[in-house]
C-alpha cells in the first residue's frame, strides 16, 4: 500500500476552508449592504455608500445610520451568536439535536433577564444588569440540563436530553409567566421583549452584545480541536490527554455567554442555533475548526435576511422575527426527528 | 522503556474493582491482561494512563511516577485503543488519525510537516492509507479498529494499551488485527498491553499473561506457567488445556468443557 499523501490532502482541505470562509464573509457583507436598502424608503445604492462614508442628508442619515444599520448589525450578531452556541452545544453533547432554544437554555436566560427587568436590579451600570442576569441563568440552566441528561461515560442520549430541555424550559417559562403576572408597569416591556424581535435595536444594544459575542465565539473557536476530540467520545478524548471536565466547563461557559448576549438584546428567537449548524455541517463536514466560523457567518446571514423579512412582510407594521424563524425551524426540526428515527432506535 | 505498576487499587463507590495490582513490563513485550467479565481488567487498563486515578498505588513510567506528569505528557508516552468508537458525526479516517498528534500540539499550533509525516506513516503501517478520506461511519468494524490503532501509533507512544481489540470483529479481522499488533510490537519496540477475555488469542499472541479475578492478580508470568488447567478452571470455570500447535507455531487453548459454578 502506498503512503497516502497526507500533506496534499491537508493542503487541499485548508484551501477549501479558506475559500468557503471568504465566500461566506463576502456573502455577509453583501447581504448587509442589500438589506440596508430594503424597507419603506429606498434610495440609490451609491447614496447608501455615501451615507455610510459620512455623506447624505439628515433624513437619509437618520434612516440608514440610526435605524437600519444598528438593526442589521444586531441581527447579524444575534444570528451569529445563536448559530455558534448551537454548533458548540451539539459538539459538547455529541448530539445533533442540541441548541439553545431546544434545550430550554434560552428560557433560562429569559428568566434571568426578566428578573432583572422586573426587580430593576442594577449593578456595574443599569445597562449590564439584563445581560449579566441572562448569562448567569443561561449557564445555570445549561448545567442543569446537562447533569439531568448525562449518563455513565459522559454519553448524552437524545431522549433524555430533549426531555430535560422540555422540563427545564417549562419550569423557567412558568417562572417568567409568574413574573409577568406580578409585574406592574414592566409587563409590556417583558412581553414585548419575550416575543423575540429586533425592532428596538439601538447602537447601545450592539455595544453590549458585541464584546460578549466576540469573546465567546473566539473562545469556542480556540477550543475547536478539543471539541472534535470530544465528539469522538469522552473516553477517547481522555486517552488523548485532554482535560475533558475543564474543557467542557469552558465550552459551556462560552456558549452561555454568547447565548445570553443574544437573548438579552433580542428575546427568544428559536431554531437558528439548531438549523444553521446543521446545514453548515452538511456543507463543510464535522470539523469545528471550520464549522464554528462558517456557522457564525451563516447564522449572521440567515438572521439578517429573516429580520429583513420580519420588518417588511406586512409593511407598515412588522412581525417579531422569532415567529418567522420558528415557522421555518420547527418543520426542519421535525424533518431531523424523522430522518433520525431509525438511527436512534425509535423505529424498528 | 519500563513500566512498573505498584500496588494499584481502585474502587467505584465503595466497591473495590481493582485491588493491590503490581507488575512490571518492558519494551518489545506483548502482555495480556486476561480474566472473565467483571474481573477489573478494563478498570486496571484505565488506571495505567491515569484516565482513572488509583485510590492507592502508582505507576512508574521509565522510573518516573506518573502523578508528576500532566495528562498530555502521559498521552505522549501511552497510546490507547479503547473498546469502541461511535460517532454521530462523520469525521474521516484521516481526521481521526490526525487527532493522535493532539498531545504534541499547543492550542494555537497547526500540524507541522513532521506531524503529517508521522500520520502518513501510521496509516501506512496499519494499511489504512486508502481509507484516508472515507467517513468513519462508512467503515467496517475491522477498518475502524485499524484506524483507531493508527491514531494511537500517531501518538508515537512507547506503550500501547488495547482494550478488547477483537471484540465485535469477525474472526478473519481478529487475526488480522492481532498480527498487526504483534508485528508493531516487534518492529517499533513498543510495550503492548492487551486486555482480553479470549483465551486462545491470548495464548497465541502474548509473551506474558496477567490472569485476573475479582480485581486481583491470580497468576502472572509466561503463557504456559499461567494458563494451567487449575488456573483456567479457577478463573473461568472451564476445563481447558494449553498446547503447542505446530500449525500456528505457537500456543493455543482447547476448551474441553464448562465446569458448573460452585463445584470448583
Amino acid at each position: 500500500m502506498d503512503a497516502v499523501d497526507v500533506a496534499s490532502l491537508q493542503k487541499r482541505k485548508l484551501a477549501r476552508w479558506g475559500a468557503i470562509t471568504a465566500a461566506m464573509a463576502a456573502g455577509l457583507v453583501l447581504s448587509m449592504l442589500i438589506t440596508l436598502n430594503i424597507g419603506a424608503v429606498s434610495m440609490p445604492f451609491d447614496t447608501i455608500i455615501d451615507v455610510l462614508l459620512g455623506g447624505g442628508n439628515k433624513f437619509q442619515r437618520s434612516i440608514i445610520m440610526d435605524t437600519r444599520l444598528p438593526r442589521i448589525i444586531l441581527a447579524a450578531l444575534v444570528g451569529a451568536a445563536l448559530a455558534v452556541a448551537g454548533a458548540a452545544m451539539q459538539g459538547v453533547f455529541r448530539n445533533p439535536m442540541a441548541s439553545p432554544y431546544v434545550l430550554g437554555i434560552s428560557a433560562g436566560a429569559a428568566f434571568g433577564a426578566s428578573l432583572a427587568i422586573v426587580t430593576g436590579i442594577s449593578w456595574l451600570s443599569g445597562q449590564l444588569a439584563v445581560p449579566s442576569m441572562a448569562f448567569l441563568f443561561c449557564f445555570l440552566t445549561l448545567l442543569l440540563v446537562y447533569s439531568i441528561s448525562r449518563t455513565k461515560g459522559g454519553f448524552v442520549p437524545v431522549e433524555t436530553l430533549l426531555l430535560a430541555g422540555i422540563a427545564v424550559g417549562a419550569f423557567f417559562n412558568a417562572l417568567v409567566s409568574l413574573m409577568k403576572y406580578f409585574a406592574g408597569e414592566e409587563l409590556s416591556a417583558i412581553v414585548f421583549w419575550m416575543m423575540g424581535g429586533l425592532w428596538q435595536a439601538r447602537w447601545e444594544d450592539v455595544a453590549i452584545s458585541l464584546p460578549m459575542i466576540v469573546l465567546g465565539s473566539a473562545i469556542l473557536w480556540l477550543m475547536s480541536r478539543d471539541l472534535n476530540t470530544m465528539m469522538v467520545g469522552e473516553e477517547h478524548a481522555l486517552h488523548l490527554g485532554l482535560n475533558v471536565n475543564g474543557v467542557r466547563l469552558i465550552i459551556l461557559l462560552a456558549a452561555s455567554l454568547v447565548t445570553a448576549a443574544a437573548v438579552a438584546v433580542s428575546g427568544i428567537i428559536g431554531f437558528v442555533g439548531l438549523v444553521v449548524p446543521h446545514v453548515v455541517r452538511l456543507l463543510v463536514g464535522p470539523d469545528h475548526r471550520i464549522l464554528i466560523p462558517v456557522s457564525l457567518l451563516g447564522g449572521a446571514i440567515f438572521m439578517v435576511w429573516m429580520d429583513t423579512l420580519a420588518r417588511t412582510i406586512i409593511l407598515p407594521a412588522e412581525l417579531p422575527v422569532g415567529i418567522i424563524t420558528a415557522l421555518l425551524g420547527a418543520p426542519f426540526f421535525v424533518y431531523l426527528i424523522i430522518s433520525r428515527r431509525r438511527k436512534m432506535g425509535w423505529v424498528k | 522503556m519500563k513500566l512498573s505498576v505498584q500496588g494499584i487499587s481502585f474502587c467505584y463507590r465503595s466497591e473495590d474493582v481493582v485491588s493491590g495490582v503490581s507488575f512490571e513490563a518492558a519494551e518489545g513485550q506483548i502482555v495480556g491482561i486476561l480474566g472473565p467479565n467483571g474481573s477489573g481488567k478494563t478498570t486496571l487498563l484505565k488506571c495505567l494512563n491515569r484516565v482513572l486515578s488509583p485510590k492507592e498505588g502508582t505507576v512508574l513510567i521509565e522510573g518516573v511516577d506518573y502523578r508528576q506528569r500532566t495528562r498530555k505528557e502521559i498521552a505522549r508516552q501511552i497510546g490507547v485503543v479503547p473498546q469502541s468508537a461511535n460517532s454521530n458525526f462523520p469525521f474521516t479516517a484521516l481526521d481521526i488519525v490526525m487527532m493522535g498528534r493532539n498531545p504534541e500540539l499547543e492550542r494555537f499550533e497547526r500540524e507541522k510537516e513532521s506531524d503529517l509525516q508521522i500520520v502518513s506513516n501510521a496509516m501506512r503501517m496499519t494499511n489504512t492509507s486508502a481509507l484516508a478520506d472515507r467517513p468513519m461511519d462508512q467503515l467496517s468494524g475491522g477498518e475502524r479498529q485499524r484506524v483507531i490503532i493508527a491514531r494511537a501509533l500517531a501518538q508515537r507512544p512507547k506503550i500501547m494499551l488495547l482494550d478488547e481489540p477483537t471484540l465485535h470483529l469477525d474472526v478473519n479481522h481478529q487475526i488480522e488485527i492481532l498480527d498487526l499488533i504483534s508485528r508493531l510490537a516487534r518492529e517499533e519496540r513498543m510495550l503492548v498491553i492487551i486486555v482480553t477475555h479470549d483465551l486462545s488469542l491470548a495464548a497465541r499472541y502474548c509473551d506474558r499473561i496477567i490472569l485476573m479475578r475479582k480485581g486481583r492478580i491470580v497468576s502472572a508470568g509466561d503463557v504456559t506457567q499461567v494458563l494451567t488447567r487449575e488456573n483456567m478452571a479457577k478463573v473461568f470455570s472451564i476445563d481447558a488445556a494449553i498446547y503447542y500447535d505446530e500449525r500456528i507455531g505457537t500456543h493455543n487453548v482447547a476448551v474441553i468443557g464448562a465446569i458448573k459454578e460452585g463445584k470448583e
